[in-house]
């Protein structure tokens, strides 16, 4: 089994290498059959990693560079659990948005598949890597990678949003390389455990905090947290859709997936005795970015943009798991980003296939297009019920098990997280009821002017395969029968707690030590997460249905709060750099006062 | 060892960050963030240096000499292509932006926003 795990990286690279060599002499379908092949197979790969790390980790040592009397001199892919199944999550995402693209595009070129095999390969490298300066490379060769890919187009819109992806996610991995320089100054180590080894003996000092502030903030960037987040919405709204499809689902959720290793195999040891105020920065961020997203999503008009917020509210569900810092959390965190990640996924491909039959992607001037589409506008609507966490299905085990993590003082997390989710669902649910039923109006001042690069197009009318319509499914059916797979949150919840034990997890990866079989129960979802479960089902309805019925959001009472949050998203890329470093400023400043 | 590499460092840093909010230009926004890039080469490399030290080529020099460290090198040369391939794709991203709106001033790029 250990051989299997270099695959996952190398067969979606060398995959790509041949379809760049060879793809041009091939005729139209070869490229595609090709790169869906190796995206199926590269899922496989990595549902069997998960399976085989369900007990334990897998270790791979690049080069057999065992470590030797501890000091790890090779370079790992460390995979446990949570990261098997974000790799597994990222090649079955890839693998729906190659088939979705087969007949997406009327043209495309073989560049097209394989950059997406390349992306592939650098998101399950970057869930997979133990070792602090490989995160790093995978990092960057995920971002020049998915800036080619959003840039894929023929519209000015595509190319904004590329510039700003590009330099804020630059920014944001020159912090990380900064954090890593100093943490490698401080111990003279890259590998993740023998970092948190080292470490964990010494009062954490202003380096230590600083590198930590520096790294966090830099895959927070990439996840997309508040005030981070700036990039994305733009980056999102432009994208192809099948392109999209995999930003929503996967790509935001890997920042947030390396923010949790990083502390936890790095730094718990050393900021052992200051996890009330952590606890505190990250929840917070967690909860902003739950609310501002929710918010942007419910005032949007274009579909790919609302998603975009959408998935900014989702992961600071995700965000608010991983920061209160205990087991059932994080393992609630795990969930929560698988099973909204794949709905995500599903939703922006039932958008990407009305774009493609009636050349609209916007929810107004689509009103009633979407007549046709009916089984379209059920898995939209399906998929944004299974985020709000209705029992038992989609989000609502890691919501659960986020909820039942929260310690003392903290009881408020529940109808935060209800909030968020009933102003993201509601958004997508208005979206499908004027799209595919045509109700409500056709203009709505507060949802702002239509950007200019969706003009462009014509509404028409275009018959489409069908086949378009069977990865959303696909997708839909997987997020929301996660939860109701037997044991799933007994398994991630386990799997988190080995992460959360560090100095047995360290022990395990450096000098293969005792194997921690840890087992947590956690079917004792209490009383409160079914009933946040349902008030957010039928809140979301509801307030879909009654923005509906009132014809226009501007009608909705207590409006002008939020106007004011639209003119901070202006587009230019200047003020989002100003934001990014305001948010490393806070972020540091409060570690630099809690953490001392 | 001197503070002096550090501090280069952050300035750079900062400066460079200066350079990419004001930016009225693509072209010059791209070189400032190469400049941000920068600072983390002088910070790895002033990581690695040690008083005295030869480069760290191990052919031929008597056994315990002191060098520099060689990991933050072979980091630094990473960090190197990884800013090319970043640099390259930005400055092709201002080519095309130039061709199709004949403006190089980002904030002129507003389709996208709210």
């Amino acid at each position: 089994m250990h051989s299997l795990v270099p695959l996952v990286v190398a067969l979606p690279l060398l995959a790509s290498a041949v379809l760049v060599a060879l793809g041009r002499h091939v005729p139209r379908p070869g490229p595609d059959v090709v790169a869906i092949a190796t995206a199926a197979a590269t899922s496989v790969l990595c549902v069997l990693l998960a399976y085989a790390a369900r007990d334990h980790d897998l270790v791979y040592w690049f080069g057999g560079w065992r470590p030797a009397h501890g000091i790890a001199l090779g370079i790992d892919f460390d995979v446990d659990f949570a990261s098997a199944c974000v790799a597994a999550l990222a090649s079955v995402v890839a693998t729906a948005s190659l088939v979705f693209s087969w007949h997406y595009f009327d043209e495309v070129g073989v560049l097209f598949h394989a950059l997406v095999l390349v992306f592939l390969a650098a998101m399950t490298g970057f869930a997979l890597s133990g070792d602090l300066f490989n995160l790093f490379v995978f990092l960057e060769l995920m971002s020049v990678v998915a800036v080619a890919l959003t840039a894929y187009g023929d519209e000015p819109g595509p190319l904004q949003g590329a510039l700003s992806f590009a330099v804020l996610n630059g920014i944001g991995a020159f912090f990380v390389l900064t954090g890593i320089g100093l943490v490698y100054a401080r111990t003279g180590a890259l590998n993740l455990e023998q970092v948190g080894r080292a470490l964990e003996h010494r009062r954490p000092d202003g380096l230590v905090v600083v590198a930590f502030a520096l790294i966090v903030c830099g895959f927070l960037t990439k996840a997309g947290i508040v005030p981070f987040h700036f990039w994305l919405s733009d980056a999102y709204a432009v994208a192809p859709a099948p392109v999209c499809a995999i930003f929503a689902g996967v790509m935001s959720d890997l920042g947030l997936h390396a923010a949790g290793r990083v502390y936890w195999s790095g730094f718990a040891g050393a900021l052992a005795s200051h996890e009330a105020g952590l606890r505190a920065v990250l929840v917070a961020l967690g909860c902003a970015s739950a609310l501002l997203g929710g918010a942007m999503a419910f005032l949007q008009r274009d579909l790919k943009r609302m998603i975009a917020f959408v998935t900014v509210s989702q992961l600071g569900v995700g965000l608010v798991g991983i920061g209160l810092l205990k087991a059932v959390a994080l393992g609630g965190s795990t969930l929560v980003v698988l099973s909204g990640g794949l709905l995500r996924a599903a939703a922006l491909l039932a958008v990407g296939l009305v774009i493609s039959v009636t050349g609209v992607g916007d929810e107004l001037r689509g009103r009633g297009m979407g007549r046709r589409l009916p089984l379209t506008g059920i898995v939209v609507a399906l998929a944004a019920i299974g985020l709000t966490g209705l029992p038992p299905f989609g989000t609502h085990a890691g919501r659960a098990l986020v909820e039942s993590g929260a310690p003392g003082g903290y009881g408020w997390l529940p109808v935060v997280l209800t909030v968020a989710s009933i102003l993201t669902s509601a958004a997508l649910l208005r979206a499908a009821g004027r799209v595919f039923l045509g109700w409500g109006a056709s203009s709505d001042s507060i949802l702002g002017p239509q950007h200019v690069s969706a003009e462009d197009e014509e509404p028409r009318q275009r018959p489409r395969s069908p086949v378009l319509l069977v990865p959303a499914v696909v997708l839909l059916l997987l997020g929301l029968g996660l939860s109701l797979y037997p044991s799933v949150a007994d398994q991630t919840t386990s799997a988190a707690a080995r992460v959360v034990d560090h100095r047995a997890h360290a022990a395990e990866v450096l000098a293969g030590g005792p194997l921690t079989a840890t087992r947590v129960d956690s079917d004792t979802f209490g009383a409160t997460s079914l009933v946040s479960g349902i008030v957010s089902a039928v809140g979301a309805v509801a307030l879909a249905l009654l923005t509906l019925r009132l014809r226009r959001v501007s009608d909705l009472p207590g409006l002008l709060l939020v106007r004011p949050l639209k003119a901070l998203h202006s587009g230019v890329v200047g003020d989002y750099v100003a934001w990014l470093v305001f948010g490393v400023a806070l972020v540091g400043a409060l570690f630099a006062f809690l953490l001392r | 060892m001197s503070y002096l590499p550090y501090a280069l460092a952050a300035w750079l840093f900062l400066v460079g960050l200066y350079g990419v909010v004001t930016s009225r230009n693509l072209i010059h926004l791209v070189v400032c963030l190469a400049v941000v890039q920068s600072s983390t080469y002088v910070l790895l490399l002033a990581i690695g240096y040690v008083e005295g030290g030869t480069a760290p080529i191990f052919n031929g020099i008597p056994l315990g000499k002191k060098t520099v460290d060689p990991v933050v090198q072979a980091l630094t040369l990473t960090d190197v292509v990884v800013s090319v391939t970043t640099m390259a794709l930005l400055l092709a991203i201002a080519v095309e932006v130039h061709k199709r709106t004949g403006t190089l001033d980002p904030d002129e790029l507003r389709e996208v926003r709210g």
